[in-house]
């Protein structure tokens, strides 16, 4: 029966060295461990917190870069089309107005081509008839005596006369 | 739903420890018959021979009882090897006091192994008893003075006494070194002892007490449960190490279990609510005539919740100690009948004892841990309060 019988001598020496051991674990390691445990899963869940912010800090500026590019991107667009169209613009004036110059010089010159060519046939006409009167006054200076005669009768003959 | 998973676990346990008790029993009544025998041939031997020799103990039988119990209780010398009194032994001191003859302390090698007197006293057995010669005599001539040592105080430090004091010692030394690692290396990942011990005490914070005791009052009990588990786990390991410092079964006896019971009985005692009282002596909500017979029960469950977990604990060890010795002696017992018979045998002993080893190992563990889940329990019982309880039986 020793094996079921306690014996308080151990008992005494349980509970001095069990105390022991225990106060001094209880002032000297537990809280220290404890305490280096709580610290450091607080310290891991602050980081996961932290690397969780991060995260959707960079999707967020992500998502305003992507943003911001296509901003750019239709910008750029818009800036193209734009620049196309002013440059069309600018060719289809430049067409126009060098168009109605040419129109405008055209007609100026063919006016003053006109103008020329009746100035230079009056002027030839003029010569020629003065000519004509010279020759003929040469001619038939003696039976026609006044000159009014013989311009009555060099215009008549250049009315009748047609150019062409 | 807690609870109720707890009850199972109890029951399961429960039947566990019947069982080992049935079986503890059987070899304790063994080892008892065989021990007086032992005793009886001693006095015949005494009584035919007026001398000891040598010659006589090599001759004795082997006998498995005695050498089991010899090995699972406590001695007054650590025994590590070899036989009589070629055997090496580390003394002990013996401090014993009795009001006649006031304090003695003395090592335990005056006694040489229980062949002599010395300044009074001779070991019976395991025990130290005081005798009328006060000289040094041949133990086996001394004559016992009943009186004295029915009134004998003996605080000697034991083998399972310094056992103890090593493993306080490891204990203290260990969680130090590991506290200083997490003193040094706050907020970094565990290194070597540390990343060793964290998972443990974890498991004791996260497992045991968190979800047993609650998030509000679980603090205040850990530095105990810490204590008590790792104490415990540790030395049942120091339990399975044959050499030296370990081969002691601490665990496995009755007095440090009973001191860690009652430990756990004072505290949850100390730290009952209200509630906890009113639903050992007048549980709510239960009419008068059933409480005659409920709370002489529940009173009885006080007491009973840390007896269990006295037996369970030292029958689960003791039955470990007492398996693996017993595959042991059978060595010894066929090696008596031949030596070829001892050989062969040793082959499945060796077998089975690493088997067993194995198992121990668990056990180790899974002991240190249910004693520690069930201390949590009772505590967690203890410190709960039942408010939504009341609040059932007011709309009642």
């Amino acid at each position: 029966m020793e094996l079921l019988t306690p014996s308080y001598g151990l008992i005494f020496w349980m509970l001095v060295w069990f105390g022991i051991m225990f106060f001094l674990l209880k002032k000297f390691a537990w809280p220290v461990i404890l305490n280096g445990l709580q610290e450091r899963e607080r310290s891991i869940s602050d980081a996961l917190d932290a690397a969780k912010n991060a995260k959707e800090e960079m999707v967020r500026l992500k998502s305003d870069n992507e943003k911001i590019l296509a901003e750019a991107r239709s910008q750029r667009d818009t800036l193209l089309k734009e620049a196309r169209d002013t440059k069309e613009a600018i060719i289809n004036e430049a067409k126009s107005k060098a168009q109605a110059e040419t129109d405008r010089l055209l007609t100026q010159a063919r006016e003053a081509i006109i103008s020329e060519k009746n100035a230079a046939v009056t002027e030839l006409k003029n010569q020629v008839s003065s000519l004509a009167i010279e020759i003929a006054e040469k001619v038939i200076q003696r039976e026609l005596n006044s000159p009014e005669q013989h311009k009555a009768l060099v215009n008549d003959m250049i009315k009748d006369l047609k150019f062409n | 739903m807690k609870s109720l998973v707890a009850l199972s676990i109890e029951k399961v346990l429960s039947l566990k420890t019947l069982v080992l008790i049935v079986f503890l029993a059987c070899a304790n009544a063994v080892c008892l018959a065989s021990s007086e025998s032992t005793e009886h041939t001693d006095a015949n031997n005494h009584a035919t021979e007026t001398s000891h020799d040598a010659a006589g103990h090599a001759t004795e039988k082997f006998n498995p009882g005695k050498t089991i119990i010899d090995h699972v209780i406590d001695a007054h010398d650590w025994h590590i090897a070899g036989e009589g009194a070629n055997s090496i032994t580390i003394p002990l001191p013996i401090i014993i006091y009795s009001s006649q003859r006031g304090l003695d302390f003395f090592m335990s090698s005056h006694f040489h192994h229980g062949h002599q007197t010395y300044n009074g006293y001779m070991l019976q057995g395991h025990k130290v008893v005081a005798v009328n010669e006060t000289e040094s005599i041949d133990a086996h001539h001394a004559t016992i003075d009943q009186v004295t040592t029915d009134a004998l105080l003996d605080f000697s430090l034991t083998k399972n006494a310094f056992s103890i004091m090593l493993s306080c010692l490891i204990m203290f030394f260990l969680f130090l070194s590991v506290a200083k690692a997490y003193g040094k290396r706050t907020g970094q990942a565990p290194k070597g002892l540390q990343s060793l011990m964290e998972p443990l005490i974890l498991f004791v914070r996260d497992d045991i007490a968190k979800t047993n005791i609650g998030e509000k009052h679980y603090k205040r009990f850990l530095p105990f449960l810490l204590s008590v588990f790792f104490f415990i786990w540790l030395n049942n390991l120091l339990g399975l190490v044959p050499v030296f410092p370990g081969g002691t079964n601490i665990t496995g006896n009755i007095s440090v279990t009973l001191t860690l019971a009652v430990l756990v009985f004072i505290i949850t005692t100390l730290n009952g609510t209200k509630d906890y009282w009113m639903h050992v002596f007048a549980m709510p909500g239960v009419p008068k005539g059933v409480l005659l017979i409920l709370t002489p029960i529940e009173i009885l469950s006080i007491f009973l919740k840390p007896f269990v977990l006295m037996v369970r604990l030292f029958a689960n060890i003791t039955a470990g100690h007492i398996i693996a010795l017993s595959f042991f002696s059978l060595i010894f017992i066929f090696g008596e009948m031949s030596a070829a018979g001892g050989y062969g045998v040793s082959v499945f002993t060796i077998a089975f004892t690493i088997f067993m080893g194995a198992l121990e190992l668990l056990v180790a563990f899974l002991q240190a841990y249910v004693f520690t889940l069930l201390t949590s329990l009772y505590f967690g019982a203890a410190l709960e309060s039942h408010d939504d309880h009341a609040h059932a039986h007011d709309a009642h």
